[in-house]
């Protein structure tokens, strides 16, 4: 879904395959879903930075596998490092322990350092690994997938509309904001612009909502009793089992290597 | 707002995945079939809302509007906002896997409790009156979410006290616009569609 930014992308909701995505793209999203998560896990529970670094790299390895355009998926993870960065570089300052430093009489500790670290590597190799093994999936196959690993149904409805009207509603937004800037609009920190832009969300929920009866109405006339029906059907095949064996291992590896 | 994969400790984690499928469990109880069109294109509006970026000074801040969601979903903001934040982690890469769902508790609690506290209040008496309860109560879902998320660092480490207390502080400037921005759109949609809330609350 994130090249649903990007202007003249498909929408979020067509169907198709995930081919371009080499060897990952070719995996049943089951296998790919169950895996990140058990990935996710194992990185979670790792404590030493030289396992932690190990997770990165197979993080990095899966990146290099699935053929996505690798600096841009290195930007949007470093974007994630902008939200935590502040709380990263508190640490050291506000855990005990043996001094390293002092900004300013405040003391920074090593341990406070290395926590920062431990918590920078973890929360970049299981981001990584998210977006490299389900952020490739269509975002539809995603919600089938879920609907296959036995998520509640509702959810799984909700995930696809949420997925269908996400474009929809960002062309209305753009308008909207197209008919502000083409009378001058300019925001900035005022009452001004604090009233328009509440105005402009009210109206956006408005129309969204008048938008979502006539969805109602227009799938009612068609029979919708309350299910959608998910059809796609997905099969195991010898790569999957390749696959999890081979990532298992892996992460078996990594456990190990923090345990001794 | 997010908190990331790693920085809190496991009987967090665990906690706030249980308090989140539960908060999904109710919500979606809520969902009938009238109101799944409505739960996703709204949820969809809440996702694409956050990417709105207003101006405040020098900087600006993203909307996270948890408190507009819960007033106009009731408990069914909950998964409405839990697939917000599962979609922008598998997609954008914001927040993390493991702690999905201490995140969705810190930011779908408060909307339901914003709408528990003042979801009648605003569907009462004149549109500016409902405006102001919209606003107070958009502040404080975010002066909730803010205050979840640094007691879930505190209850992971002490370290994280300092972090917590700045991140709250820091986070005033955003409870005003929250707050002002609610309130407007509660005015707009009090004005152009009345029955709206009304509707809201009584689901």
């Amino acid at each position: 879904m994130a090249h649903a930014l990007a202007p003249k992308a498909t929408t979020l909701a067509e169907t198709g395959s995930d081919a371009p995505y080499g060897v990952i793209g070719d995996l049943d999203p089951r296998v790919r879903i169950v895996m990140a998560c058990v990935f996710a896990m194992v990185t979670v529970a790792l404590v030493d930075i030289p396992s932690l670094i190990a997770a990165l790299m197979v993080s990095v390895g899966l990146l290099i596998l699935s053929r996505l355009p690798i600096r841009r998926t290195l930007k949007r993870m470093a974007m994630m490092d902008s939200f935590i960065i502040f709380m990263l570089v508190l640490l050291p300052f506000t855990m005990p322990g043996d001094e390293m430093f002092s900004v300013f009489g405040f003391p920074a500790s090593w341990q406070g350092l290395w926590k920062a670290i431990e918590i920078g590597l973890t929360a970049n190799a299981v981001i990584l690994t998210l977006m490299v093994l389900v952020g490739t999936m269509e975002p539809v196959t995603l919600g089938h997938a879920l609907h296959k690993l036995r998520c509640p149904e509702v959810l799984v409805h909700l995930l696809m509309f949420t997925v269908r009207y996400i474009e929809v509603l960002r062309e209305e937004y753009l308008r909207l904001r197209g008919a502000m800037k083409i009378r001058g609009f300019r925001p900035g920190t005022n009452w001004h612009t604090y009233r328009s832009f509440g105005y402009l969300v009210g109206m956006m929920l408005v129309r969204a909502i008048e938008r979502s009866e006539r969805i109602l109405g227009a799938m009612k006339c068609r029979g919708f009793s309350g299910r959608l029906l998910l059809l796609q059907e997905f099969s195991m095949t010898r790569k999957d089992h390749l696959f999890v064996t081979l990532l298992s291992a892996l992460c078996l590896g990594l456990l190990f290597l923090d345990y001794v | 707002m997010h908190i990331v994969d790693g920085a809190l400790s496991n009987p967090v984690v665990i906690g706030g995945a249980i308090a989140a499928a539960g908060g999904i469990a109710v919500g979606l109880k809520s969902l009938d079939l009238d109101r799944i069109p409505t739960a996703g294109v709204l949820s969809a509006s809440f996702f694409v809302a956050s990417l709105i970026h207003v101006p405040i000074g020098p900087s600006s801040v993203h909307l996270i509007l948890n408190g507009l969601a819960g007033l106009l979903l009731g408990w069914a903001a909950f998964p409405a906002l839990f697939v917000g934040l599962l979609l922008q982690a598998v997609f954008f890469g914001f927040g993390g896997l493991t702690v999905l769902g201490v995140n969705a508790v810190n930011i779908a609690l408060p909307a339901v409790l914003a709408w528990l506290i003042f979801g009648r209040l605003i569907a009462r008496g004149t549109p500016l009156h409902g405006a102001i309860w919209g606003g107070i109560g958009g502040a404080f879902a975010i002066a909730a979410t803010t205050a979840f998320v640094a007691m879930s660092l505190a209850l992971s480490g002490d370290e994280f006290l300092p972090a917590a207390k700045l991140v709250f502080v820091a986070h005033i400037p955003v409870m005003v616009i929250e707050g002002l921005l609610t309130g407007f759109a509660v005015l707009l949609a009090r004005k152009v569609k009345p029955e709206l809330f009304v509707k809201g609350s009584s689901a």
